[in-house]
């Protein structure tokens, strides 16, 4: 039977157990679109293409599984750079479908023509230009193919006019043949002696656990290994929720906004057991003072990240869980020792703290109590900035896919398409997007994409009439000259209910909790404008190419 | 120090733009690069002279790795192997000095190709000190063009570099 190239795309999406897309369509993506309309494939209608992919990026954190987006040519390809260049920084698997423009008007600057591939090359895993309708199914099967395994990461395929409406016979695939593309599964068995041995005889050792922990659901066995061998876990912001924070072994996370405890101990441990994390400047701070004395087992499933940023000493490349498992067979129980008397001891010294306001909110209490109503079970998107330090440091995280943000990247506006994907991946759960007043106004218009599909997201804006982040490095290393930092916001609450949605306005600290009980029992979305005060600065923190241990606030 | 590396590819579109762009924006240097179709037209074969210390060609080999149309990676600077490297020179040869330059040429077993009224054409192949040697020595009559292949590389005997012995990346 012949089937056009949109057909065979539906199918093949079908076939790949895709159940929803979001996407935003125009002309060139139109026969895809005609497709879409006789299939039973959920489609999210976004307000713009860049909340469309962030949407199904938070979808796949949230859950698990890939995400898929369409959009049209030209503008509506471009669109989704942001999006796919965040996925990649933080390898998310997603596949993005872009309509092209008819193949004989490629490379004559057509109406809404842009070269997405060559646009999107250092964003994307890999990408394709299809030319013929017999390509679709093999490829669409190829680019889930490579976008799930390995490091996962965003794949583009796009697909001109005319072969998703020419007409071919359709075949199944068969198991991708990729020559090129062999991912390592398992670690060598060698190495994983050696690992072994290091973790047996290390007197202070530290787990750094990061997002490859989550990306391969391999949270259960990274609890294994750290309860067996008592050696104590600090997370990256990636890697939140990748082992639960009320665990006495739990140093939190570490890094430029991380626990003091986590940072020391990471600077005097002698050994460093990295776990799906790629040392990067945020986390490490001044390289040659990271980890000084500490031999590094870094285990990955990306081979480019072993010895990327610093010496390793023992190199295990293979899929986090398999190798978390082939280590575990190795070790036998070790007994907390004087290591964990001093880690005890810095974190009575050093907890995370605030000053609680009585006038004015401030932000961390807002965290703070959404922590304790949520129980640490809410999927919490963040946008960019302080609210998103805060955020990581107050909230409480206990299971992995719940903490949902653009670390890599840094993506403001991120947050509340991603929310909006995490709901709809897990419709029965409370989401919440906590905000700045600055982030929130990059993709505000998502909010009508809530509203039409009934997703009860709870949005809390830390609202200090500041891009926050950006003004507390002109206060700390800018003399305090605040360019272009003081920003306006619009009525929140006028704007929600413009939108159908539901807003509130918090400038009492007694408000808080009453409200955000209000909202997390509310179906609607819910625009929650948290007035905070203005200078409140993220701490501790450590300058930037400063050492982990010298820590500010 | 320059490393040789034997590059098999997926005979794509495309495939130079990716290999290329990921130097660029990695900042690694090339030095040359040449491309070709292999015996199996269905596989390209780069040679791409890297400079760089060893850390830097480890992760040039590993990010190259990546690229899900590179199926082979193989450094053969250290192995026993040959290279060679193609020019063409055009050099502005007036009667009284065509003999002398043509002389010259033999010298360095560079052929001659286009013979006009006011210019030569030599076409040469050889290592990079030989093609150097043969450059200085014509410099003095007056260059006007200079075109060269960049360097293709293999290694002696009978070892190969194909995608049946590969490693997988």
């Amino acid at each position: 039977m012949k089937l056009s190239g949109a057909q065979i795309l539906i199918n093949s999406l079908l076939d790949e157990g895709v159940d929803t897309i979001f996407g935003y369509p125009g002309g060139a993506v139109l026969p895809i679109y005609d497709a879409l309309y006789d299939s039973k494939l959920n489609h999210i209608l976004a307000r713009h293409e860049q909340g469309a992919i962030h949407a199904a990026d938070g979808y796949v954190r949230a859950t698990g599984k890939p995400g898929v987006c369409f959009a049209t040519s030209g503008p509506g390809a471009t669109n989704l750079v942001t999006g796919l260049a965040n996925a990649h920084m933080d390898s998310v698997p997603l596949v993005a479908f872009t309509g092209q423009v008819i193949s004989t008007l490629l490379g004559r600057d057509s109406f809404q023509e842009a070269d997405i591939t060559g646009i999107t090359l250092p964003v994307t895993k890999h990408n394709y230009l299809l030319t013929d309708p017999a390509d679709m199914a093999k490829t669409v099967r190829e680019a889930f193919h490579i976008a799930t395994t390995g490091r996962p990461g965003p794949v583009l395929v796009d697909i001109p006019k005319d072969v998703s409406a020419g007409e071919t016979t359709y075949q199944k695939p068969g198991v991708p043949q990729l020559r090129g593309y062999r991912p390592t599964v398992r670690g060598n068995a060698s190495m994983v002696n050696r690992a072994a041995t290091a973790i047996m005889q290390s007197e202070r050792p530290v787990i750094y656990a990061g997002g490859g922990v989550i990306n391969a659901n391999a949270a259960p066995e990274l609890k294994q290994l750290a309860e067996l061998t008592v050696a104590p876990v600090t997370t990256t912001l990636m890697g939140l929720g990748g082992f639960p924070e009320d665990h006495p072994l739990s140093l939190g996370m570490l890094g430029m906004h991380g626990c003091r405890t986590a940072n020391y101990a990471v600077c005097e441990c002698d050994l460093l057991i990295a776990v799906g994390a790629r040392f990067d400047d945020r986390v490490t701070g001044k390289i040659e003072s990271f980890a000084p004395d500490a031999k590094i087992i870094h285990i990955d499933v990306d081979p480019a990240e072993i010895g990327k940023n610093v010496r390793v000493n023992v190199p295990v490349v293979g899929d986090v869980k398999v190798v978390l498992g082939q280590l575990l067979e190795r070790l036998q129980a070790k007994l907390p020792g004087a290591w964990h008397d001093r880690i005890k001891q810095w974190q009575q010294e050093h907890p995370l703290t605030f000053e609680a306001g009585n006038a004015t909110i401030k932000p961390q209490q807002v965290i703070q109590e959404i922590s304790n109503l949520t129980g640490g079970q809410a999927r919490i998107a963040t946008e960019v900035g302080q609210h998103q330090m805060w955020a990581a440091q107050y909230y409480t995280y206990t299971k992995p896919r719940s903490f949902i943000s653009s670390g890599g990247l840094g993506t403001m506006g991120y947050g509340m398409p991603a929310a909006i994907g995490a709901q709809v991946g897990c419709p029965d759960e409370v989401v919440f997007n906590i905000a700045g007043d600055g982030s929130i106004q990059m993709n505000i218009q998502e909010l009508a994409t809530a509203v039409d599909y009934q997703l009860p997201v709870n949005i809390a804006i830390m609202n200090n009439g500041y891009l926050g982040m950006v003004r507390q490095w002109q206060e700390l290393f800018y003399n305090r000259r605040y360019a272009h930092t003081p920003i306006t916001a619009p009525d929140f609450v006028k704007l929600a209910e413009a939108y159908a949605a539901e807003g509130y306005r918090i400038e009492k600290t007694a408000d808080i909790k009453p409200v955000l009980e209000q909202a997390i029992a509310s179906s609607k979305p819910v625009m929650m404008d948290f007035i905070v005060e203005r200078e409140e600065n993220v701490v501790p923190m450590v300058p930037p190419g400063e050492a982990l241990n010298k820590m500010l606030g | 120090m320059l490393h040789i590396l034997a590059v098999l590819v997926e005979n794509n579109p495309g495939v130079l733009a990716r290999v290329a762009g990921l130097f660029s924006r990695r900042g690694f240097n090339i030095d040359s690069l040449a491309v070709g179709k292999t015996d199996d037209p269905s596989v390209s074969r780069m040679t791409i002279v890297v400079e760089g210390d060893q850390r830097v060609l480890e992760q040039v080999t590993k990010q190259l790795h990546k690229l899900i149309d590179v199926i082979k990676i193989s450094d053969i600077t250290e192995e026993a192997h040959v290279e060679r490297e193609l020019v063409l020179i055009k050099v502005h040869a007036e009667k009284s000095s065509r003999v002398e330059v043509m002389q010259i040429a033999e010298i360095f077993r560079a052929k001659i190709i286009d013979y006009g009224a006011k210019s030569l054409i030599i076409e040469a192949t050889g290592t990079e000190d030989k093609l150097a040697a043969l450059i200085d020595a014509l410099r003095p009559y007056v260059i006007s063009e200079l075109v060269r292949t960049g360097k293709v590389a293999t290694v002696r005997g009978t070892k190969k570099i194909t995608i049946k012995n590969q490693g997988g990346s």
